[in-house]
Parts: C-alpha cells; structure tokens; sequence
C-alpha cells in the first residue's frame, strides 16, 4: 500500500514544500557548524603566509563563494532548461530561487576579492581577465532577474528566463576566453594572479569546510526562498489553503 | 519570392517611408563618439589610442536603440502572430528581420565610422581595419539584439532591459572588435582578431535565429 518513493516523487510541488521544510533546519545547522569550524580553523590554527602575512585569510571565503558563483549559474541553468523541457514547474521555481543567491555569491565574490586586492596587489580592482569575467557573470545574473520579475505570466517568465540562462550559460566560456585574450594583449599592470602560495593542510581543510558551508547555506536558502515561491504560485491549491486555516483559528 | 526576401523587403519599405526614424541611430552614433574629444582632451595622441575603443562602444549602443521596434510594431498590428502562424519557418522569420536591422542600422555605421576615424586623427590602415572589424561585428549585435527584443516583447521597460540583457552577452564582439584595431595600431597584425569575429559571427549565425525563434515562441 506503501510504494517506493519514484524518481519524480519531489517534483510535485506540495511533496517538495514538505521535503524541503524537514530538511530547513539541518541544513542551517549544518551550515553554522561548518563555517564556524572553518573559521576556526582558518583564522587561529591555519599558519601566517610568509609574504601576504594574515591578509590572505579571507581566501576561506574568498574562494568558496567564487566557486559558488559559477556552480549556481550552471545549477540555475540547467534546472531551467529541465523546468523548459519537461514542463516540470518545481524545477522553474528552483530556477528563479536560486539566481538571487547565485547573485550575492557573485557580489561577496567581488567584494572579497577587492578586499583581498587592496593590501596584496595595492589596488582594489584590475582589469584582470578572472575579474572581469566575475563582473560580467554578476550581469548575466541580474539580467536574468530582472527579466523575470518584468513578466508578469509566470509561465512566459519562466520560459523567458530559462532561454536567456541557457544562451548565458553557452556564452559563459566565450566571454571567458574573449576577456582573458584581451587582458594578455593589453598587459597592464604586471600583477600576477597565481597568488595562491603552497598550500599547507590546515589551510585545505579550512577551505574545503568553508566550501561546504557554502554548499549547505546555498541549499537552505534556496529551498527557503522556493518553498515560499511554492507558496505563492500555489495558493489557490487545496493543500496551500489547508496549511493556513489552521493559522488563522490560533489568531482567533 | 522567397518568403526570407518578401520580409525583408517589406521590412526595408516600411523604414524607407520613414528615413528619419532610420537615421536616429547614425546621428546618436556621430553625436555620442564626439562627446569624447570634449570630455577627453584634443590632444591627437590620446584620440588616436582611444578611437577605436569609443567607435566600437558607441556602435554597440546606436544598435541597440531601434531594437525596441525590431519586432514590437508586428507584436502590437498582430501580423508577427500571422507571420508565426504562416507555416514558413520562423527561424528564417529572425533571420530576415536581423538582416533588416543591420541593413537600416549596421550598415549606416559602417559607411559613417570612417568618418569618424578621420575626427579623430586615425591612419588609413586603422581606418580600414576599424570597417572590416565594424563589417564582421555589428551583424552579430544586431542577431543578438533582436533576440533580446524578442525575449522582451511587450513589457514595459523592455527597452532598457534589452540593454541590460544584450550588452553581456555583446562583450566579446567589443573585444575582438575594437582589440583588432589597437592590435594593428600597435603594430601587431590583427588578422587573429579578424578570424576570431568571423568564427562569432558563424557561431551567432548558426545558434541565434533558433534562440530568437524560440524566444518569438514563448513570448507571443
């Protein structure tokens, strides 16, 4: 009477909503637990470099947050391009939930970046080839919301953002290389960008802790913020009603 | 006829009655590239440097400020709904209409920037290099503008959300474009540069109308 849960079992909306709201609150304590180990471990046990002295700490959240960046832009994309293909509404929703975090994770990724610039390189910004590329993913990124907050047919703003991330997504390593040609080209500032010196243990450890902090706060966040689309997509739905009546006799 | 060439034709004729609408972009185009010798300084050193980089930039914004009519004034009579609904290929339908714009558009720009490559103290060499770059590049913005004006169809700021979608994607096209320049100006032959925009210009001319037809598609 109990069948096995299928492969699609999550990608009704109402099972999602339930799955993603039991996991919330692991995966928020995953996240703390992990970053403060890797903070721990990054800044107190982790060995001052020899040349950047303890500037080149925030590579710990340097670094994961650029992966971040780049790995949501894929993830954003391709659940798109399933929402298109498949007609799967659960996957659009995740889509549109996961660009603003991809978003911030290309913004701290910048910030930190120039933060990390100014007492190594002596300047908050290069026209490096990494860091253009970064800004103009920021772009790609807000352009994509932006287009979809403007139409207001979900299912057209959902098709609509879907072709544009999949266009991004194949035009990501051409922007890439285009920007990395033109930098060695115009060779400015001969700063070099291979700063990441020899790695010792701790500092892997730390990094790698943080980047699975990074992992788990993306994962709550975005099923947060799609249990909310859920919510709203869903509202004239049965079950969405039922999880708010009984709300609203507790504030009688 | 050909239904690609009928289109084309009748896109053509309806701008030909209205030439000034035509020659918005050509004008912004001259009136944007001399800001910069104002705001920059005359000296001819610095012109020289910069002109191929403020060329290529005001080009890419001239061509993205018709690109709001592309197709909304067929959007808005309803004849794109018929031109969908026709049975003839629609990837052909974004084909004839990228042409159009580059016809009433690029192809402007290109007869013009000598002249502008002139204002700014530019060689006969960069001068050319500059065309042959404007020649090979501005098709491409106009494919990819008339996919952003086909993904934003009848919003209420799809104007400025073009820009804000079109212009990423745009960069490599101003690299190679305006790098194809510097690279000659430098002294270094551009010919790599040259093949680079041609390979996006195929690239685009393969991938772009099917992503404009399916854009037409969703948003219509």
């Amino acid at each position: 009477m109990n069948p096995l849960p299928r492969f699609f079992t999550f990608a009704a909306p109402s099972r999602f909503y339930w799955l993603a709201g039991l996991l919330l609150p692991w995966l928020y304590l995953l996240a703390g637990a992990l970053a403060a180990a890797g903070l721990y471990i990054g800044f107190f046990l982790a060995p001052t470099d020899a040349t950047q002295g303890d500037a080149y700490r925030i590579i710990f959240i340097h670094v994961p947050v650029a992966w971040m960046s780049m790995v949501l832009y894929l993830a954003m994309a391709g659940w798109a391009a399933l929402g298109w293909a498949f007609n799967a509404r659960m996957a659009s929703m995740l889509a549109r939930a996961i660009a603003p975090t991809g978003a911030m994770f290309t913004f701290l990724a910048l910030w930190t970046g120039a933060f990390w610039g100014k007492p190594t390189w002596g300047t908050w910004w290069v026209w490096d080839a990494r860091l253009t590329s970064e800004l103009i993913l920021l772009f790609l990124y807000l352009g994509y919301m932006a287009l979809v907050e403007a139409i207001d047919d979900v299912r057209r703003a959902d098709l609509a953002g879907a072709l544009l991330a999949v266009v991004g997504a194949v035009n990501v390593p051409i922007i890439y290389f285009s920007v990395r040609w033109w930098n060695t080209l115009h060779q400015g500032a001969s700063i070099s960008m291979t700063a990441a010196p020899k790695m010792v243990s701790t500092m892997l450890t730390s990094m790698l802790l943080m980047t699975l902090a990074c992992w788990a706060y993306a994962f709550a966040v975005v099923f947060a913020r799609a249990r909310a689309i859920v919510l709203e997509r869903e509202q004239s739905s049965e079950w969405v009603r039922a999880l708010a009546r009984p709300l609203s006799k507790v504030k009688l | 006829m050909h239904p690609f060439f009928h289109l084309l034709q009748r896109d053509v004729r309806l701008a030909s009655r209205r030439p000034l609408d035509a020659l918005l972009p050509v004008a912004f185009f001259v009136l944007a590239a001399s800001l910069f010798p104002l705001g920059v300084g005359p000296e001819p050193q610095t012109l020289q440097q910069i002109a191929p980089g403020v060329v290529w930039v005001c080009a890419l914004l001239s061509a993205m400020l018709s690109l709001a009519t592309l197709y909304g004034g067929d959007y808005a009579d309803g004849s794109l709904e018929q031109m969908l609904l026709s049975g003839h290929s629609a990837v052909l339908l974004t084909l004839a209409k990228a042409l159009a714009h580059w016809l009433l558009t690029g192809l402007p720009l290109l007869l013009v920037a000598p002249l502008l490559g002139v204002l700014f103290g530019m060689d006969a060499d960069p001068i050319k290099a500059l065309c042959l770059s404007l020649l090979l590049g501005t098709p491409i913005l106009s494919l990819f503008g008339g996919l952003g004006a086909a993904i934003t169809l009848g919003l209420r700021n799809g104007a400025v959300l073009i820009l804000l979608l079109v212009l990423p994607l745009c960069m490599p096209v101003l690299i190679f474009g305006a790098g194809a320049v510097a690279a000659l100006q430098s002294g270094i032959s551009p010919a790599g540069h040259f093949s680079l925009l041609a390979a996006l210009l195929l690239l685009s001319l393969l991938g772009v109308p099917v992503a404009t037809a399916a854009a037409l598609r969703i948003s219509v």
